[in-house]
């Protein structure tokens, strides 16, 4: 997003993706402002996109006449919104208090291992990222994440780089 | 033959929905004559996958960790007609279930939560149709004070008093709210209702809206719970079909309730009341003061009233058994039951739902079997961010809202953490101020700017950069921000500092002083050894070890580099021999 004041780009990665913004004109011809807050639209660009590219951000502006000054607020407020596009999974990792007790930092470290990224990056094949969460509801099951809805539970340091180079396998990548 | 898989998400994690897949195309190839179906999690998470087999005649057989391979010999058993012919001696579940006393969770675990069928089988629908025709929100009001009920979400405030403000209060159009946000990093209670009994909630929340006048009602669910949202849509859609909800419900003309869902997007500070009505409204969740109550002024300014997922699961049992035998069970100010997420170091870990009044040590060692692997009980978190530690003397405490409040912790939402003799108390305060540092949501002083100052000196502690002077300072921020904060995030957020501080300050001191962690968690401060005369130079260490810090011949004793270590602990994890010791 741009810094209106000084014009200089004040997000963190300067060469975002193209995108195309006719993937978001369905969502945008059915906002209604009677029934469509502002949160659930942003999280239909996010289902959409992966994330809340700039360009669709000022559409929303545009269609919703809601300040983008506004947008942005609401967009940095909420964890769940990202403003950086992240890979085809995206790994939640749970950091609540049960899987803190039971060795998530551990956990943390062997996933910035075999991934070579640190929270929130994509890595360089563009199949990873991981974002820390609060929890995710199975804390019975800790240290747990999530990758794109699919739970693994009662993890250990060496699950971990299996799990990841299984899925790097399935992509076709060389481990 | 009917089987049934419990697919909460737990169930799934562990692997359930592998099992289902499995057992429909299993039935399907033998041609079994037998129904497949979901349930939702019955709390022996540590059990899961489980699965129930019932017969012709009802007789139930119940199998749980259940695998692939363990799943086939099952099938070939119920093949060859000899499933039933055992019974089913030592079921754990059954013996679980025999220490508790389930209202909330009646059906979770036991129902279909997605056939409404099923619900309406049992009886569901029926308290809320009962009110619409006979009774007057008045009337509804009372049974729910002579219950007794107060709010599970954290604040036990009494529900029928926020009942009846919403009720008097002027406006032709209010809100009934679901506080479905579960906040508590490490309580799954309002999740499993909401995946197990979708309906119960519905219903409950039917009755609240007829109490207070409202046609409307929104629940707000975490963005976490992927599950529950679906669940409770359908249950939504189901009921909307049988004419349950929407217009001139069960017939009766000019009577609506409408209920919709929105999801929240990730902000623990939401899960205040007010700042929830902000989300709702689609805008930065800032709690902003009180009065005006949402009674009075909430969602775009109406009359609003807010509950817990919890509260109001108990709603549809009170009215068909009657106030009087909710507030039979529990304690005398505590009434009824409440569900707790027994979580960390404990042996049978899971959801639990017990009367109020019941002894911590009770919950912990008698329903929850007590700690894993042999360790010694350390110390049990309470309320989550907002709540505190309580150690072992202190074990007798009943669970009631007075008691627990008295040991500086609040029964809170209902995790229970149960912490061994492995886990630092200072760490675990440093763990929880994160928490609130980073879910502060900035608009006062005191929790924004306080809470970070608090952190980094708990931060520097657990470091080894301690100094004496910081005990006092602690003990300083923490009075003033809980008088200076706005909300209860920041009310509150000073408690797991200073429970620990009251009953572990030792463990303080050692950090600060002797620059030591007994229980072995702070990295600064540890560090790994290998004993010369239990290694046997097997190489699994250096063959883990990430930095190669591990060097030695084979069959002779290795040896850590200190310098290139980084303290990961895998080489501790590895040894076969506990030739590697942490110090
Ligand atoms: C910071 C903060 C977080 C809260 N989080 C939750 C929550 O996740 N779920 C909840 O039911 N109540 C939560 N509460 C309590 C609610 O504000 C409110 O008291 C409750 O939803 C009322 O419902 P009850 O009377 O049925 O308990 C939170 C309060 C604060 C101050
Ligand atoms: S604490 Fe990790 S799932 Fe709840």
């Amino acid at each position: 997003m741009l810094c209106k004041c000084q014009q200089t780009s004040v997000s963190e990665s300067s060469e975002q993706p193209q995108v195309d913004l006719s993937q978001v004109k369905g969502l945008l011809d059915a906002y209604d402002p009677a029934t469509t807050n502002l949160i659930t639209l942003l999280q239909g660009v996010q289902k959409i996109y992966g994330y809340l590219p700039e360009e669709v951000l000022k559409e929303v502006s545009i269609v919703t006449k809601i300040k983008e000054a506004k947008i942005y607020g609401v967009a940095t407020f909420y964890s769940q919104f990202r403003l950086k596009p992240i890979g085809k999974y995206l790994i939640m990792l749970c950091q609540g208090t049960a899987c803190h007790v039971n060795g998530s930092a551990n956990i943390e470290r062997a996933l910035q291992e075999v991934l070579a990224v640190n929270e929130g990056d994509i890595t360089p094949d563009g199949l990873f990222t991981y974002i820390n969460v609060a929890c995710l509801g199975c804390c019975s099951l800790a240290p747990v994440m999530m990758i794109n809805d699919q739970t693994h539970a009662k993890l250990t340091t060496g699950d971990v780089a299996k799990i990841i180079n299984e899925i790097r396998a399935q992509e076709g990548m060389a481990i | 033959m009917k089987f049934v898989v419990g697919s909460g998400s737990c169930g799934i994690a562990a692997g359930a929905d592998r099992i289902f897949t499995l057992l429909n195309q299993e039935i399907n190839e033998n041609n079994l004559k037998a129904s497949l179906e979901i349930t939702g999690c019955i709390g022996t998470c540590y059990l899961e996958p489980i699965l129930e087999v019932y017969s012709e005649n009802n007789a139930m057989k119940r199998f749980t960790k259940v695998t692939e391979e363990s799943l086939l010999e099952i099938i070939s058993q119920a093949k060859e007609g000899t499933l039933f012919s055992e019974d089913n001696a030592n079921d754990l579940v059954s013996e679980q279930l025999g220490h508790q006393d389930r209202i909330v969770l009646r059906n979770c675990g036991v129902i279909n939560p997605e056939s409404i069928d099923d619900y309406l089988t049992i009886g569901g629908y029926q308290s809320i149709e009962a009110c619409l025709r006979e009774k007057t929100p008045q009337e509804v009001i009372e049974e729910v004070k002579i219950a007794g009920l107060r709010g599970r979400g954290g604040a036990g405030f009494p529900t029928w008093f926020k009942w009846n403000a919403a009720l008097k209060s002027a406006g032709s159009v209010k809100y009934m709210v679901c506080n479905a946000d579960e906040g508590d990093p490490g309580a799954f209670m309002d999740r499993s209702v909401l995946e197990g009994d979708p309906h119960s909630l519905i219903e409950g929340m039917m009755i609240a809206g007829f109490a207070i006048g409202a046609r409307k009602g929104i629940v707000y669910v975490r963005a976490e719970y992927p599950l529950a949202i679906v669940r409770l849509e359908k249950a939504i859609a189901q009921a909307k079909e049988r004419h349950i909800l929407g217009k001139n419900i069960f017939g009766l003309d000019g009577v609506d309730f409408d209920l919709s869902i929105k999801t929240g997007a990730g902000a623990f500070v939401c899960g205040e009341e007010t700042a929830l009505i902000a989300s709702l409204e689609g805008e930065r969740g800032m709690p902003r003061l009180k009065p005006p109550f949402p009674a009075e002024k909430g969602y775009f300014d109406h009359p609003t009233n807010i509950n817990n997922v919890e509260t109001l699961a108990n709603v549809p049992w009170i009215m068909s058994n009657g106030g009087a035998a909710f507030a039979a069970r529990g304690a005398e100010k505590s009434a009824g039951t409440k569900v707790f997420a027994l979580t960390g170091k404990i042996q049978n870990g899971g959801l639990v739902e017990i009367p109020m009044g019941m002894t911590l040590r009770e919950v912990i060692f008698g329903v929850g079997g007590g700690i894993k692997n042999g360790k010694k009980f350390k110390a049990v978190q309470l309320g989550g961010p907002s709540g505190g530690c309580i150690p072992e003397e202190l074990l007798d405490t009943p669970v009631t809202y007075e008691d627990i409040n008295k040991t500086g912790a609040i029964v809170g939402s209902g995790g229970m953490v149960v912490m061994d003799e492995d886990t630092c108390m200072v760490e675990m305060a440093r763990f929880f101020l994160d928490f609130t540092c980073k879910e502060s949501c900035g608009k006062c002083t005191y929790c924004r700017i306080g809470t970070r100052r608090m952190l980094e000196i708990l931060e520097r502690i657990t470091k080894g950069d301690g100094k004496p002077e910081d005990i006092p300072l602690l003990e300083e921020l923490s009075y003033k921000i809980k008088e200076g904060a706005m909300c209860g995030l920041g009310q509150t957020a000073p408690n797991p500092v200073l429970t620990t501080l009251k009953y572990f300050r030792h463990e303080y001191e050692e950090h600060i002083n002797e620059k030591k962690c007994s229980a072995g968690t702070c990295h600064e401060l540890i560090s790994y050894r290998i004993l010369e005369d239990k290694c046997i130079g097997c190489t699994v260490c250096a063959k883990v070890c990430p930095t190669n810090a591990i060097a030695g011949e084979r069959k002779s004793p290795h040896v850590i580099d200190q310098d290139a270590c980084i303290k990961c602990g895998q080489c501790y994890e590895k040894c076969n021999f506990n030739a590697i010791v942490k110090l």
